[in-house]
């Protein structure tokens, strides 16, 4: 959690004030909520182009001789999946198996890696990693000042940067190129939190509002707006994306957030591995559960119910511009409710008719599996 | 349906449009503020409502927003259009996107509301 007592500002505040972002605190960040309005920014990155300045992300690099050992160490997902150039999406795990983070993990090099993080979590990833690594070969840095970032989101995005960054466009899902960018050394990878087709660069603060009006005239054809949190929030809730703090924390496990599909046990020790080898054999008390409803805006904190007896509350929730109704994750017993099943969810004291949801429960482009295989 | 300037307000950014049937909406400054309207709870037509408490709920992408009833009164037409659409609330707030109707129980009240130069004067201040 972040004990910030002062606001920090990101190196394109300026940038986000012109273009009429609306601040707000977030977790110490200042940064923009919306900027047109959230439905018009969703919908530009669900049919063509957004850009959102994700600079609050934090980058860990890891080298040396032992720097995979160190995040197969201390990562649920396999790290052999994330070979020079690509990264892998993992939960890195503490001895309960409750996540001290989620990130994503790129190799650049057999013996380098960047590992992005969340903000409130970056200085604890760092220290975490930092102790595991103690007795290894490895140099762990927090770079995390050092970065801006932005993402540019959106199924128009690839071909709106052929004529700035071809090679971005052979990037498969979840690649990463190194690239000289406005003379500064910058990484661009095809990864997001929206579900669409898109790309994350992380660049040196003294050209990063260069960058973004760059980003801006390539996307003028294809009517780019500039997006806040607002609709960050609504494209990763539909995407079935977690948000670290919220749908997961220190406590709550990968099977129990669903999330089966990170946990690699066949790949040897890692921390937490027991705890998820258990869970895998006797199952999971609680689930984090999807659901969408007949009517109303569900918020995080409302109370589920099935048969008039509370089975858990709500973590995340909004109203989908996708779906044109309120959707909701939240950790429900018991955990096994099938697609359409029936729930309750409780608004303003009113109880409101909902049902259990297949998860995402929007497939954007970022979904297409050509992405994964790079056809 | 007032100009805004015909209109009275409250302090919670609802405004009054007072005669036999007086109607409520929220300002155009609330509006705003909220984002974009994706739901809308209206009192029932017959519900008695007291001046300052909550009578109805707003909902934006981001949050809730309770609608405190700016006089007591009785409700005589609530407007189905918003809650078929509620993004009528932000593209006319004053007109096509007001709120409900009612025959107030005690015309006086309205005295306590702020005219239009009264509300300017009240969002300059609250933004400080």
């Amino acid at each position: 959690m972040s004990t910030a007592t002062t606001i920090r500002r990101t190196a394109l505040n300026e940038t986000m004030r012109k273009y009429g972002g609306k601040m707000v605190d977030f977790h110490g960040w200042e940064l923009p909520i919306q900027f047109a309005g959230i439905l018009k920014e969703h919908a530009a990155v669900r049919t063509s182009a957004g850009i959102f300045d994700v600079s609050h992300m934090g980058q860990v690099f890891v080298t040396g001789a032992d720097a995979f050992k160190l995040l197969q160490k201390t990562n649920a997902n396999d790290l052999r999946k994330a070979t020079p150039g690509k990264g892998v999406y993992s939960h890195v795990t503490n001895e309960n198996a409750g996540l001290v983070d989620d990130i994503i993990a790129f190799c650049l090099a057999p013996d380098r890696y960047l590992v992005i993080v969340n903000a409130t979590t970056s200085t604890k990833d760092f220290e975490w990693f930092k102790a595991q690594g103690a007795k290894m070969h490895v140099k762990v840095e927090n770079k995390s000042d050092d970065y801006s970032m932005v993402a540019i989101q959106g199924p128009n995005v690839p071909k709106m940067f052929e004529p700035f960054v071809p090679e971005a466009l052979k990037l498969p899902r979840f690649g990463i190129v190194e690239k000289d960018i406005m003379g500064e050394h910058c990484f661009v990878s095809r990864t997001g939190y929206t579900g669409e087709d898109g790309f994350e660069i992380t660049a040196p603060h003294s050209i990063i509002d260069k960058l973004w009006e760059k980003a801006m005239e390539l996307g003028k054809p294809y009517g780019i707006v500039p997006c806040g949190l607002g609709a960050r929030d609504t494209l990763r809730l539909e995407s079935g994306y977690l948000l670290y703090g919220q749908d997961v924390d220190d406590v709550h496990t990968t099977y129990e957030a669903g999330y089966g599909w990170v946990v690699s046990l066949d790949k040897g020790d890692f921390i937490g591995r027991n705890v998820l080898a258990g869970q895998k054999t006797d199952g999971v008390k609680r689930r984090l559960t999807g659901l969408t409803l007949t009517g109303g805006v569900p918020r995080p904190g409302c109370k589920v119910f099935v048969d008039g007896k509370q089975v858990g509350e709500l973590a995340s929730a909004t109203y989908s511009p996708t779906l044109k109704k309120g959707i909701g994750v939240g950790y429900i017993t018991p955990p096994d409710l099938k697609p359409g099943a029936p729930l309750e969810v409780e608004i303003h004291g009113k109880k409101v008719k909902a049902e259990v949801s297949r998860m995402p429960f929007h497939k954007g482009t970022a979904f297409s599996k050509n992405l994964y295989t790079g056809a | 349906m007032p100009k805004p300037e015909e209109a009275r307000y409250t302090k919670t950014h609802e405004w009054f449009h007072p005669g036999a049937e007086a109607s409520v909406g929220i300002s155009d400054h609330a509006q705003h503020e909220m984002g974009d309207v994706v739901f809308v709870e209206l009192p029932k037509v017959g519900q008695k409502l007291e001046k300052e408490k909550p009578c109805a709920v707003v909902e934006s992408v981001k949050s809730a927003f309770d609608i405190y009833s700016p006089v007591s009164g009785e409700v005589t037409a609530v407007n189905e259009a918003v809650t078929g659409d509620p993004a009528l609330l932000n593209q006319s707030p004053l007109e096509n996107g007001w709120l409900f109707k009612l025959k107030p129980s005690n015309p006086a009240e309205s005295a306590t509301l702020m005219d239009w130069t009264a509300y300017q004067d009240f969002i300059k201040q609250a933004a400080h």
